[in-house]
């Protein structure tokens, strides 16, 4: 019901919205739960568990019932609290968890037979038959529980994330955190003041107290007014502190488009990281409900809330109001619902002696403990100590005292400490370095000494930051004393509830305590206490005190409350926003790319790199075909492909041929100007990190490339071994690998190809094979060198990359001329495989250079890196060998993949011999090829063994070869 | 969290990558034998409290670092460019 | 007690008062036979099957804090057997054949859901290396099957297929694969092994290891000394501190590994899924929350929580993965304390002191081991003889090289396993 006169709303702009098909009007500067609850409508939610009906427990994002599902379609967004969505014009709301409507839920029955449903009823039965868990249990269980849903399918909203920097970070703009805002910023601190709500005052907005002889709203506008004129302050509203992290880093999430249309281009909502020097946590505090049988209908709310309601929202929650409350801040809810004419039926307080200046009658020393009304509150009853008796309101408004916000103390591990006189917990100072709290969240509950706490902290800060600040003028406030005696459990008959989202009640923590679940991380795993979307904000200090009562203990020693990031939730989308599609990953593009793609190549993802699969032509219908012909180009005329992607390492000088001695198991220094040389490299723990070729250009100076996969390793493995191990040599190392464009040109054909390019023609004698030098490319500087990835006669020609694009157009222009053309990853891979050369199938980071019969390049004149290790029994007895394996008839299949196992006997593990890394149908053998290892497999070739693919029921008698299956001599490659 | 690179200053842990105890500097000898390798490449102090630690800024200016770290409060306490401690560990003897 | 329906029935209709504790609070007795460090899920394990298997029963597991409050209660929840090599192969196979009886072994329901696990793969090169883990499986006597992209779809329709960065070429499906409720299994092992006599003790920190002529012959503790014929460490990522109380330096380095949940939601995650292209699996629990995690943080750590840019890069991959989880809201992030070894694998062994066993270096894949480290744990314990599918799980074979299981293939780097 709306209430004349109160309220921070704009009653001249009405906004129509709609909640489980019906549709209202409210205001703009409505929440969704004040709109609903100025037309009456209470009932909102379902609870998980038992499926109770349930409306506005709080007027926060702590709020756990009145949770929402805001649109629909692919953008729909589930679990919204209806307290903190702001109302606009269209508003689609729709309840969750009840079918098939909210008023009748059939899963409604869950909380008739709620006896069997008591604390981990689900770990004692379902378990019989053993098969139904998953077939039927379990499948009706998953359904039943949850509580929004999900669209299932992607939506077009926008999320971003950001960086921000400053010295004082201000969390909440309640009283506490405008003063020491003000405060920090005319201190000349560059400050952020964040608060989750849209507009800056806290509880001010809600109480009728007064600041500084002014309403306390008016005065908080007022401090807005004076931080949005100073440039060093930023002012970040509807923007949530969701953690704490190491360094100064806290994460925020800002709501930039949840109150209406987004602006075009704005995002939904914005993830940051904040760095900041010092934090100020002025969250205020969280009032608490008290526990009493059917606390938890529709129409029971915290008094706080319903302060808010009333005079920030001008609703009054109910007709006939009663307060229930354990301290005095309770009875403010009575004095302004008096003061607003709406009717207050009785004040209820736990508490002997109490008086309260309302008309309303006081009953001390009371409990309400029991509840009436299906669908909403219709009656409460009182126990007086005398006996019970019951009382007609819509409305109950409960305070069992205010729980300092602590939750940001918690995110580094700080345990917060037990406060008799607030009866909670406060922070641990230092709990989070750097982050001070101040005010109701340091546990000072009186606004006079909020505003003090927060004047003293900022002050202090900013002379910690070598700043002063200006002398605090205190305004003027409440003072008066928060009392308060601790109140948890009034008792009654029924369940009381203390996990209202969870449905966990009083009763289920006794029991989890005699059944010996008594340590509070086990209470609260066991029955699911404080697991739910507020993580215990509203439950755990009297989930607690419960089962500190239950287990004969106090508070202190039975444990603490604590809370994880975030402190309020984050979407996904927001925390991984802009990694959506090919976001995830830069895409890495060689200067080719564009020819590449013109000639319809499918690109396929090299590590970041694209490259192309094979390049096809006119009539052939599948990849097969066009990676033969490939092959064929290369083996009988030339081919060219991009091979930029392979690292390119530059290293330079006096010692470079001593380090690259130390990295290398074989020799480089004694390596000739004008020669490369094949290069093993190990890690410490000897086995293989990464192959390539090595050129010596100079006196001090080489050329490594690695593999396209391992480059950013060998780059980082180099620069720690020098710096780390030898920084007595004297090189330098830098990565090379986007400056220069490189191809292959392999094939028969491969050095016409080149004089038709080069400014001055090269020949056997100038190039042989592993020779390397400067060349001159239709006018500009290349390298060149002679080395083969096919066993053809090849070379590779390196351009700076601005001329790779023009030099691959030449390329391929003139080998297509000469009978042959650009060939891709498909081909390049058969001619690896026909001439043996391994990849990183082979090298996969278990082989050693034994495996692959390159022990002997493990020069034992040297140490280098991994040399020692290498050399343990386990490395070099008994292992995997490379081989290579032909089918024995000609049509067999080979699959990568597939194990080896003797001719006989069953492929089990046991009689594992090995398996297939690489497989390749080559033309030029004219059958499926395949490298692999086998155990000893050396000394086994000729030998027949079995090819087992389980995966893909393929079957293979298999036989062990050389790994060379083209050219075994090399004549070729010295063409 | 942020580390001191000796070279650029103040930056954000996303431009580093650790590699584990900065006990890898004290590689030992390649014929001191099986036992002091193992030791060497595999079996670690793994202190809860303060530690120094090997750190590249990998996405900065390449440096090998060791770090002065805290593994129970993740408190830095400093950084050093590695060739720098290795060189003193060699003058040292 | 004996847990069933019946019971739950007998027990709602006279409200539920008679429920008894699931386990005993003794206070510890002055010698034990063996003597277990660490109330984790290992650990109690590991005394469940010693009384189970081998008849010994005077057994204490002594818990410094509350059992199952190391990584038994802050993991992923994930049960796989689906190793590729040899040693880790036939051991997950045999662990997965013991969580498929646990329940009915220790009368408690820890809810394990076989829905089945989905690797997926991104490229011919990780294909070929799946097949190759996937035939391993098979031949171990367990379960796989090779989805092609089409195959993936149909089971996975919510996955990004057009514009995600990595496409996705296929995936190894393993149907016998799933989850459990991980705090259920700790407390079901702390039942099944106090019903059988073993005394769980917490809040007992054992502070000294007591060492005469070179046997064990006790601890010291926060409760007293207490006697014991031999001694377990299963202490994951306290493994450096409890051993170093024998004198000994560990292969381990610990680190945080974080893991996340989300809000509730109904149904729409219904198998284990894992990203080829970054570290990412996810799965939805039975109370409707979207249960993922990603890597570790890379520095080590004891501090059990973590930092922004590895919870950034996790929710990245999901995002670019299966961009329907972009409304899910992350309701709690975490951290656990990993014994992270040098191959990626773990210590199940003897030392070179008489009577004390050691048991560490999970890593983090330590929750599916659960009951197959116990067993082989208890196995060793009580016989003397290595248990078969957990003999590679030596100390000694980093210094020798021989058996190493490197499941990532990246070397003696305790961080990148």
């Amino acid at each position: 019901m709306r209430v004349d006169g109160k309220g921070r709303i704009d009653r001249s702009a009405t906004r129509s919205f709609s909640f489980a098909g019906k549709s209202y009007q409210g205001f703009a500067g409505d929440t969704l739960a004040s709109a609903l609850l100025a037309n009456d409508v209470r009932l909102m939610g379902r609870s998980f568990k038992y499926h109770r009906p349930r409306g506005v427990l709080t007027a926060g994002s702590e709020e756990p019932n009145a949770l929402v599902t805001i649109g629909s379609g692919a953008g729909q967004e589930p679990n919204v609290r209806a307290t903190m969505q702001e109302l606009y014009e269209g508003l689609e709301a729709r309840p969750q968890n009840a079918w098939p409507s909210l008023d009748w839920d059939v899963l409604e029955i869950n909380d008739l037979i709620s006896p069997f449903l008591s604390a981990g009823f689900y770990y004692k039965t379902f378990m019989w038959p053993k098969a139904f868990w998953e077939k039927v249990y379990e499948p009706f269980i998953r359904n039943a529980a949850g509580l929004g849903a999900l669209s299932g399918s992607d939506d077009a909203d926008k999320y971003d994330k950001a960086f921000a920097h400053c010295d004082v970070l201000v969390i909440g703009a309640g009283p506490a955190g405008l003063m020491a805002a003000r405060m920090l910023g005319l201190a000349g601190l560059d400050v952020i003041l964040a608060d989750e709500s849209w507009e800056l005052g806290g509880r001010l907005l809600s109480e009728t107290e007064e600041v500084g002889g002014q309403a306390g709203s008016d005065w908080a506008a007022g401090v807005a007014a004076d931080l949005g004129d100073m440039p060093n302050v930023r002012v970040m509203t509807r923007t949530t502190v969701t953690g704490a992290y190491d360094g100064g880093i806290f994460g925020a999430l800002e709501k930039v488009g949840h109150h209406g249309p987004v602006p075009n281009g704005a995002p939904r909502e914005t993830f940051w990281r904040i760095q900041t020097k010092r934090a100020v946590l002025a969250a205020g505090a969280l009032e608490r409900p008290i526990a009493f049988a059917n606390n938890d209908r529709p129409g029971v709310m915290t008094a706080g809330a319903v302060r808010t309601y009333l005079n920030r929202y001008g609703v009054a929650p109910g007709r006939k109001i009663a307060v229930f409350g354990n301290n005095d801040d309770a009875h403010r809810t009575a004095m302004d619902l008096q003061d607003a004419g709406v009717e207050v039926a009785a004040v209820i307080d736990s508490r002997d002696d109490v008086s309260v200046p309302v008309d309303a009658k006081v009953m001390a020393g009371a409990r309400v403990v029991g509840t009436k009304g299906r669908l909403g509150l219709r009656e409460i009853m009182i126990d007086t100590g005398r006996g019970v008796r019951p009382l007609q309101v819509d409305c109950l408004a409960v305070s069992g005292g205010w729980n300092p916000s602590v939750h940001l103390t918690c995110h580094m591990n700080g345990r917060p400490v037990w406060e008799p006189s607030i009866a909670s917990f406060v922070p641990t100072p230092g709990a989070v370095p750097g982050l001070v709290a101040c005010g109701s969240a340091a546990g000072d509950m009186a606004t006079a000494d909020v505003l003090a706490s927060a004047a003293r902290v900022a002050s202090d800060i900013a002379a910690d930051l070598g700043k002063s600040a200006p002398t605090a003028e205190l305004p003027e406030a409440e003072g008066h004393v928060y009392a308060i005696e601790p109140l948890w459990d009034a008792g009654g008959k029924g369940r009381a509830w203390l996990d209202f989202q969870n449905d966990v009640t009083t009763k289920d923590v006794r029991q989890a305590a005699k059944e010996n679940y008594a340590s509070v991380e086990h209470m609260k795993r066991y029955t699911t206490q404080g697991m739910a979307t507020d993580q215990g904000k509203n439950s755990n200090v009297a989930a607690l005190a419960v089962l500190a009562d239950a287990t004969g203990r106090g508070i202190p020693e039975t444990g603490t409350t604590t809370f994880r990031p975030p402190y309020s939730p984050v979407a996904l989308a927001a925390l991984g926003a802009g990694a959506k599609g090919k976001g995830f990953a830069p895409e890495r593009l060689t200067t080719s790319h564009a020819a590449t793609v013109a000639r319809n190549a499918p690109m396929i993802e090299a590590g970041l790199w694209y490259r192309p699969s094979y390049f096809p032509q006119a009539g052939e219908t599948t990849w097969r075909e066009s990676c033969d012909r490939e092959v064929g180009w290369v083996r009988d005329a030339v081919g060219v492909c991009d091979v930029s992607t392979l690292g390119k390492i530059d290293i330079q000088g006096p010692d470079a041929g001593a380090f690259l001695d130390f990295v290398y198991t074989n020799t480089f220094s004694t390596l000739k100007v004008g020669k490369v040389r094949y290069g093993l490299m190990l890690r410490e723990d000897g086995h293989v990190m990464d192959d390539g070729t090595c050129a010596r250009w100079g006196d001090t100076h080489f050329v490594m490339t690695t593999t396209t996969a391992a480059a950013g390793q060998v780059m980082k493995h180099l620069d720690y071994v020098h710096q780390c191990l030898r920084p007595d040599l004297d090189v330098s190392i830098v990565s090379a690998t986007e400056q220069w464009a490189q191809f292959a040109v392999a094939g028969p054909k491969s050095r016409d190809l080149l004089n038709a390019l080069l400014d001055a023609p090269i020949d056997n004698e100038s190039f042989p094979y592993m020779g390397c030098g400067p060349v001159s490319v239709a006018g500009v500087a290349g390298r060149l060198f002679r080395i083969s990835f096919s066993g053809e006669h090849a070379y590779e020609v390196a351009v700076p990359a601005r001329y790779g694009d023009s030099l691959f157009r030449m390329l391929v222009a003139q080998a297509e001329a000469l009978g042959g053309g650009a060939y891709g990853m498909e081909a390049l891979n058969v001619l690896r495989i026909e001439k043996g050369f391994i990849t990183h199938a082979e090298i996969h980071g278990r082989t050693t250079a034994f495996d692959i019969g390159m022990g002997r390049m493990v020069s034992s004149k040297k140490d280098c890196i991994g040399q020692t290790m290498a050399a343990r029994p386990g490395l070099v007895e008994d292992r995997e060998e490379l081989v290579g394996f032909r089918p024995a008839r000609p049509t067999g299949k080979l699959l990568a993949g597939a194990h080896i196992y003797p001719l006989d006997g069953d492929a089990v593990r046991e009689r594992d011999q090995g398996y297939i890394t690489s497989v390749a149908y080559s033309p030029t053998v004219g059958t499926d090829i395949a490298l692999g290892f086998v155990r000893n497999g050396r000394n086994r070739m000729g030998e027949k063994l079995r090819m087992m693919d389980h995966l893909r029921g393929e079957e293979t008698l298999v036989e062990l070869c050389d790994p060379v299956f083209v050219d075994p001599e090399g004549g070729r490659l010295r063409g | 969290m942020k580390i001191s690179c000796p070279i650029c200053g103040d930056r954000d842990i996303r431009e580093f990558t650790c590699m584990g105890h900065a006990s890898m500097l004290n590689r030992p000898d390649p014929h001191a034998g099986a036992k002091v390798w193992n030791e060497y490449l595999h079996n670690r102090e793994n202190p809860a409290g303060v530690i120094d630690e090997l750190w590249w800024h990998g996405q900065g200016c390449g440096a090998w670092l060791v770090v002065t770290r805290n593994t129970v409060t993740h408190e830095i306490l400093g950084a050093r460019l590695a060739r720098d401690v290795k060189k003193e560990m060699r003058d040292a003897g | 007690m004996r847990f069933s329906a019946f019971e739950i029935l007998k027990q709602g209709l006279t409200g539920n008062k008679g429920w008894k504790p699931h386990w005993r609070s003794p206070e510890p007795k002055s010698h034990y036979d063996v003597i277990i460090v660490g109330g984790g899920g290992h650990g109690l394990a590991t005394a469940f099957y010693l009384a189970k298997e081998h008849g010994i029963t005077n057994v204490a597991v002594l818990e410094k804090g509350y059992i199952g409050g190391g990584n038994v209660g802050r993991n992923t929840t994930i049960v796989r057997a689906n190793y590729g090599l040899e040693g880790n192969s036939q051991f997950y196979s045999h662990s997965l054949k013991l969580w498929e009886n646990m329940e009915a072994d220790f009368n408690f329901n820890a809810m394990h859901s076989q829905r089945g696990i989905i690797n997926l793969f991104h490229s011919d090169g990780q294909r070929d290396a799946f097949a190759r883990r996937g035939n391993m499986m098979i031949s171990q006597g367990d379960d796989a099957i090779l989805l092609d992209r089409e195959g993936v779809r149909e089971m996975l329709p919510y996955l990004d297929y057009e514009q995600t960065r990595f496409p996705i070429y296929g995936g190894l499906y393993h149907p016998r694969g799933g989850t459990a409720r991980h705090d259920a299994v700790a407390w079901g092992y702390a039942r099944g092994a106090d019903m059988r006599g073993v005394d769980i003790i917490q809040n007992c920190e054992v502070q000294g290891i007591d060492i005469e002529n070179g046997k064990v012959v006790g601890v010291q503790t926060s409760k007293g000394p207490i006697k014991c014929g031999k001694l377990g460490l299963v202490t994951a990522g306290r493994s450096s501190q409890t051993a170093a109380m024998a004198g000994m330096r560990l292969p381990i380095e610990s680190h945080v590994l974080q893991a996340f949940v989300t809000e509730g939601l109904k149904p729409c995650v219904d198998h284990v899924v894992t990203y080829g292209m970054g570290h990412f699996y996810i799965s939805q629990s039975d109370k409707g929350g979207l249960v993922f995690g990603g890597d570790l943080d890379f520095y080590a750590s004891y501090a059990a929580r973590g930092n922004l840019p590895m919870v950034e890069h996790v929710v990245e991959a999901g995002m670019t993965l299966m961009p329907m989880i972009g409304k899910a809201r992350m309701l709690r992030s975490w951290g656990g304390i990993m014994d992270m070894s040098p191959d990626g694998s773990p210590i199940i062994d003897r030392t070179h002191i008489d009577g004390l066993y050691l048991n560490c270096g999970w890593c983090y894949g330590g929750f599916k081991a659960v009951p197959g480290s116990g067993f082989s744990m208890a196995h060793l314990m009580a016989t003397g003889n290595h248990h078969a599918p957990a003999e590679k799980y030596r100390l000694s074979r980093f210094e020798t090289g021989r058996g190493l299981m490197d499941e990532e293939a990246t070397g003696a780097q305790h961080n990148l396993h």
